[in-house]
């Protein structure tokens, strides 16, 4: 076990050096600076607030998408499972009259759940990822839409609703749940950068049949990384149900992929074992800020997702050119 | 690292660029009203019109017009982030057709209390006092005139009713529905009615839909249609099983497409609505509220009108040159 930490602790500095986050960061910090100068409305801290409050939901998905992916998987399933999480502790609180603190319970647990199966199909039969996530999302789907009756769930008890409620900065109302969404995401990138589970992560994605050899135990961490992503999609739905007030069995569909332009935008590697979380913030922050300086500025929205398309694109280049060089 | 720093140049090169393409969302001039309009979605040529009618209200009262639309009908998220973005702007009014009825109210309420006025368009909220006003076809009389439409076209011949609906828990189908069935006289769940489909108002679900149907009961004579793709679906289906000449199929929307196929006898008649006309009563509404306080209220019809060739006696009709002249789409 030392020899393993002794491996990976050496390629620390390397897999930092060659993270690509930089990139993001400073396309982050241009669209913020050529926003202010196009509006005056953008550089206010209200403004901001309400960025953060937009991008907090598909962010947090997209921290369970960013472990995912550092294992060399994927998740295309995780905005489906978030809703599905919603319905269930929104409907089995005001519908079953469950206590609140059950009901979401129990959407956290579904959540789980979800990741747990996920990750027990992965490891136990070496289905692809992508094949099972995409199985999962039409499950879930159709889950979601069955258990609800297609219905929005509608007088949620306060419980469910707490993270929608704001705090004064300043002038600046901010909601708990922005504030919950960044304690997440330093959350783990302590977890990924500071423990030997975090290395495990990174080892595993990298090479699995090296991980392997040095005695990590590679399928249970791998079932452990998805069940965990589960969960962080079950907070992502307290979130999204906090933000719009209801239970809504259509929420989540572009959220699937949305996170994963996240997780790519804020440098992290499809191909496994690179990439940090607080990237991945980076990257929902840069699709969040660009969707609401366009709308400032008057742009259509469609042009939102021609731009966001695009970047999405460098940011791959970008990471496949690191990649040759480091070769 | 330093490849990186060019990649985020060309990102800002690409935003500018980006932009400048984009610049059809109006005149930037900070003093003018700002009008904020939300569709359900940016692709549907009936929000297309809606928009256009948006822009040409607002460029003839000096209005800026910013617009936005949820990725798919049902996106309640995009949409809570547009009435969001738009109040930040300091947009004086927000014309919307909800795509969740229930689901935006609480986003409609932040806007309202920040003292914005709030329209819907087309679709009214759950309540529909939610928003301060709604100007909308009225989906049961657009129902109510292609059944009495029916009615006379069938000429006491006795009916076996198909009905190609929209969803479930979606008001809009539910009130054309039965507006049909009061047009044509006939309660939920009599005989005649031999089979009931949802088709989401999709062209391919509607011939699927009509497929079963006829599969169930090949006797069919009359097919109630939620939209005019529907129609053109249950069409196709009908066509392929040799029905297509001894079925009247009716419809409601009036796209030009839809009326298209009323000139060319692939739908009898249609009920054809104004979205052109919402959103130019919207805009003007905004204008009055920025000059003068006066806040828009309550319900505003924007008319309906049964567009055919076959006219019938006894309900008031267009002729598909009439339909053509006013389509959308």
């Amino acid at each position: 076990m030392a020899v393993t930490q002794a491996t990976t602790h050496a390629t620390l500095p390397r897999r930092l050096a060659a993270t690509p986050v930089a990139g993001p960061l400073v396309a982050l910090l241009l669209a913020c600076l050529f926003f202010g100068v196009n509006s005056g409305q953008f550089f206010t801290g209200p403004n901001f607030s309400l960025i953060i409050q937009q991008v907090m939901v598909v962010g947090t998905l997209a921290i369970g998408q960013t472990l995912i992916i550092l294992t060399a998987g994927i998740d295309l399933a995780c905005g489906a499972i978030m809703a599905f999480g919603g319905i269930v502790m929104t409907k089995l609180a005001v519908d079953t009259g469950l206590p609140p603190v059950l009901a979401l319970a129990a959407g956290l647990a579904v959540c789980a759940g979800f990741g747990l199966v996920n990750g027990l199909l992965v490891t136990r039969i070496s289905l692809p990822p992508f094949i099972v996530t995409l199985g999962m999302l039409n499950v879930v789907f159709a889950l979601t839409h069955i258990y609800s009756d297609e219905q929005t769930v509608t007088e949620l008890p306060a419980l469910l609703t707490v993270l929608g409620q704001t705090f004064q900065v300043g002038q600046t109302n901010v909601t708990y749940g922005s504030l919950l969404t960044i304690l997440l995401f330093v959350l783990f990138a302590y977890l990924l950068g500071s423990t030997a589970w975090g290395r495990h992560v990174y080892a595993l994605g990298n090479s699995p049949e090296v991980a392997r050899l040095t005695g990590i135990r590679t399928g249970r961490l791998t079932v452990g990384v998805y069940t965990v992503a589960g969960l962080v999609y079950g907070i992502a739905a307290l979130l999204l149900v906090s933000r719009t007030g209801v239970g809504d069995p259509q929420a989540g569909q572009t959220d699937n992929l949305d996170s994963i332009t996240a997780v790519v935008l804020g440098g992290t590697s499809l191909f496994g074992g690179r990439g940090l979380v607080l990237g991945t913030l980076v990257g929902a922050l840069i699709v969040g800020v660009f969707r609401n300086g366009l709308q400032l500025m008057g742009v259509p929205s469609i042009y939102q997702t021609l731009i966001t398309g695009i970047l999405v694109i460098l940011a791959v280049t970008v990471d496949q050119l690191s990649r040759r060089r480091n070769r | 690292m330093n490849a990186k720093l060019p990649a985020g140049i060309l990102v800002t090169v690409l935003l500018v660029a980006g932009c400048g393409g984009g610049g059809g969302g109006g005149t930037q001039s900070a003093s003018a009203t700002k009008v904020g309009l939300i569709t359900k979605t940016e692709t549907n040529p009936f929000f297309v019109k809606m928009k256009e009618g948006a822009q040409k209200a607002a460029q003839a009262g000096g209005l800026e017009l910013m617009s936005a639309a949820g990725k798919f009908d049902g996106d309640n998220a995009s949409q809570i982030t547009a009435i969001e973005n738009m109040v930040a702007a300091g947009v004086k009014g927000i014309l919307i057709t909800p795509s969740d009825t229930k689901a935006i109210v609480p986003a409609i309420k932040k806007a309202r209390d920040a003292g914005v006025l709030v329209i819907a368009l087309d679709t009214p909220t759950e309540p529909q006092d939610a928003t301060d006003a709604l100007f909308a076809t009225d989906n049961f009389k657009a129902g109510e005139l292609i059944g009495q439409y029916a009615k006379a076209a069938m000429a006491g011949e006795p009916a076996k009713i198909a009905t190609l609906d929209l969803a479930p828990g979606i008001t809009v189908g539910q009130l054309r529905h039965d507006g049909f069935l009061k047009g044509f006289g006939v309660q939920e769940g009599d005989p005649s009615i031999v089979c009931s489909q949802d088709t989401r108002g999709d062209q391919a679900k509607g011939q699927t839909a009509m497929e079963n149907c006829l599969q169930k009961a090949p006797d069919i004579n009359l097919v109630y249609t939620i939209n005019e793709p529907a129609a053109l679906g249950a069409h196709t289906a009908l066509k392929a099983k040799g029905r297509d000449k001894d079925v009247l199929v009716v419809s409601v929307d009036g796209g030009c497409t839809g009326t298209k196929a009323v000139q060319s006898g692939q739908i009898a008649a249609t009920s054809q609505q104004y979205p052109l006309k919402m959103a130019e009563e919207g805009v003007k509404a905004v204008a009055t509220f920025a000059k003068s306080g006066q806040k828009a209220s309550g319900y505003t019809d924007t008319g309906v009108t049964l567009i055919t060739d076959k006219a019938v006696t006894g309900v008031d009709a267009e002729d598909t040159a009439f339909g053509l002249a006013n389509c959308w789409g």
